[in-house]
């Protein structure tokens, strides 16, 4: 597992950090884990603690079961966010509120369907 | 005329048959099985044997590899095959290759198969998982539920309403249209009649998408056979053209969480290409056979084709145009929503029908040009406009 390009992800996850890649070379910010910089093509990276604000991208609210997994969940939203870095993150949204573009949100992680640590988004206003 | 110009694939092939089984669910034939069932229909189709195939592209990732061609088809001398992974737009990138490879001079007689029997196995929404290019949902996504493909696209279409406006009616109109086109074709699975008020009242799946808004799962199989333009003329049936052939992917083709652009997909960037190759406008296109795994991505394929502008989509697709008798009639065979989903090779293959002139009560009539498209995965696309031959 500490071979995977994303362990240093799900280390940070467990500490309810978001740690993303932030390249040697040219120092652009990526995620989900890659082996090489898009921008310069550099395998050499470094982990990069990035900030858990973000706002609303967009959403889906899943009713349907479509595994096991998510049998007592339903129904659930996922959201996807604009991190303040410029990534974005997919999280399962804790709030039953509205949502809305550019609603501004906090990032926190959750055991998810698998007990490993979820992003889970929390709305920090509305 | 043909052949007559420098531009690349324009007019380099021809589909000289098409073939498919009765679709349907549930269906006790296997993948493999409903391959070859086809196959074997569009080979006869041609007027050609079976020994006469030179290359093979398996569809899709159920069926069987190409040297199962070699053994079942009694191909001697198979000097052309490929593997296109881009899953509902791997049909269009298939006539692509086949193209490029006769054109060439690789070969002369390329199937291009699929088959599935998806109820058999895992439903095909969670098989995904097992694909390469799928690793970053799966690590990432699906353990807190994100799972099958309507959920993926979901986010895509509930952007473009927030965006541009579009509404749940909007879709409704695609939904309903190609439930009318389903009821005139005795190969749909889905022939009874469908309202907005029905699209509205059916359950929701994952929002924006209600029932009516996805797609089949189905049973069956479906293959063309691709020649020389020159050689059409000489076989059985009456040759359609390719005129120009595209395919485009989207920024960040493996997650669609990290794309700058939720509401443009791979076609996009096919689309200009594939119209400059062919030599026409939109406004030539008569019939269009647009890849419907979701009511939004036709949508969002009109636009990314350049029928409307982008955000236009909605008021677009909901004033009856799509219809027969309308001015871009769509999905005339009913689609993966109505029909069956055959990963977009129906799509080919009734636009073939079409051209043809044989698409028998939903014929548009006088149809000479007309466009398919596939997507896939998470937004793979690829067009190919074809014409009545000469």
């Amino acid at each position: 597992m500490s071979e995977k390009i994303s362990a240093a992800y799900w280390a940070g996850a467990e500490q309810g950090k978001l740690v993303i890649q932030r390249c040697d070379r040219c120092g652009t910010l990526r995620h989900y884990p890659r082996i090489i910089c898009s921008a310069c093509q550099s395998f050499d990276w470094s982990p990069y603690e990035a900030s858990l604000s973000g706002t609303v991208h967009s959403w889906t609210v899943s009713h349907h079961v479509f595994d096991p997994s998510v049998t007592s969940d339903v129904p659930y939203t996922l959201v996807t966010v604009d991190m303040t870095d410029g990534v974005r993150v997919l999280g399962r949204l804790s709030n039953d509120v509205e949502l809305r573009p550019q609603l501004r949100v906090q990032l926190t992680f959750t055991p998810d369907t698998q007990g490993r640590p979820g992003p889970t988004f929390v709305v920090a206003d509305s | 005329m043909i052949g007559s110009t420098n531009v690349p694939l324009h007019r380099s092939a021809a589909i000289a048959g098409i073939g498919e089984t009765r679709y349907e669910r549930a269906s006790s034939k296997s993948a493999a099985h409903l391959q070859f069932e086809a196959s074997l229909a569009a080979i006869a189709d041609a007027g050609l044997k079976p020994s006469d195939i030179d290359g093979v592209i398996p569809i899709g990732i159920t069926g069987s590899p190409a040297e199962d061609y070699i053994t079942n088809l009694g191909i001697t001398d198979l000097r052309f095959s490929a593997l296109i992974p881009h899953g509902g737009a791997s049909g269009i990138g298939a006539l692509q290759a086949a193209a490029a490879a006769i054109s060439a001079g690789v070969c002369t007689a390329v199937l291009v198969p699929s088959g599935r029997n998806v109820s058999s196995g895992d439903r095909a929404g969670v098989r995904i998982h097992q694909m390469p290019q799928f690793h970053f949902v799966s690590e990432y996504e699906r353990p807190i539920g994100n799972i099958a493909p309507a959920q993926l696209y979901a986010p895509m279409a509930r952007r473009h309403m927030n965006t541009y406006g579009t509404t749940s009616e909007q879709l409704a109109h695609i939904a309903v249209t190609t439930r009318q086109h389903a009821m005139l074709n005795e190969n749909a699975i889905m022939r009874k009649p469908m309202t907005v008020a029905d699209h509205k009242s059916s359950r929701m799946i994952t929002d924006p998408f209600r029932l009516f808004d996805c797609s089949l799962e189905s049973d069956g199989g479906a293959a063309f056979v691709v020649t020389s333009t020159q050689r059409a003329r000489d076989l059985a049936q009456p040759p359609v053209d390719l005129l120009g052939i595209a395919m485009g992917h989207p920024d960040s083709p493996s997650s669609i969480t990290q794309r700058p652009d939720l509401t443009r997909v791979g076609v996009a960037k096919a689309a200009d290409i594939a119209f400059g190759q062919a030599g026409v406008t939109r406004d030539d296109i008569q019939v269009a056979e647009i890849y419907d795994c979701f009511t939004w991505v036709v949508l969002c394929q009109l636009e990314d084709l350049g029928f409307c502008k982008k955000g236009e989509g909605g008021p677009y697709v909901s004033d009856g145009r799509l219809g027969l008798g309308g001015s871009m009639p769509v999905n005339t065979h009913g689609g993966l929503l109505s029909q069956a989903h055959m990963l977009g090779m129906n799509h080919i293959v009734e636009l073939v029908r079409q051209l043809r002139g044989h698409g028998e009560r939903r014929q548009v009539e006088g149809a000479q040009v007309g466009l398919a498209t596939g997507y896939g995965d998470q937004g793979d696309g690829g067009v190919a406009i074809m014409a009545a031959g000469q």
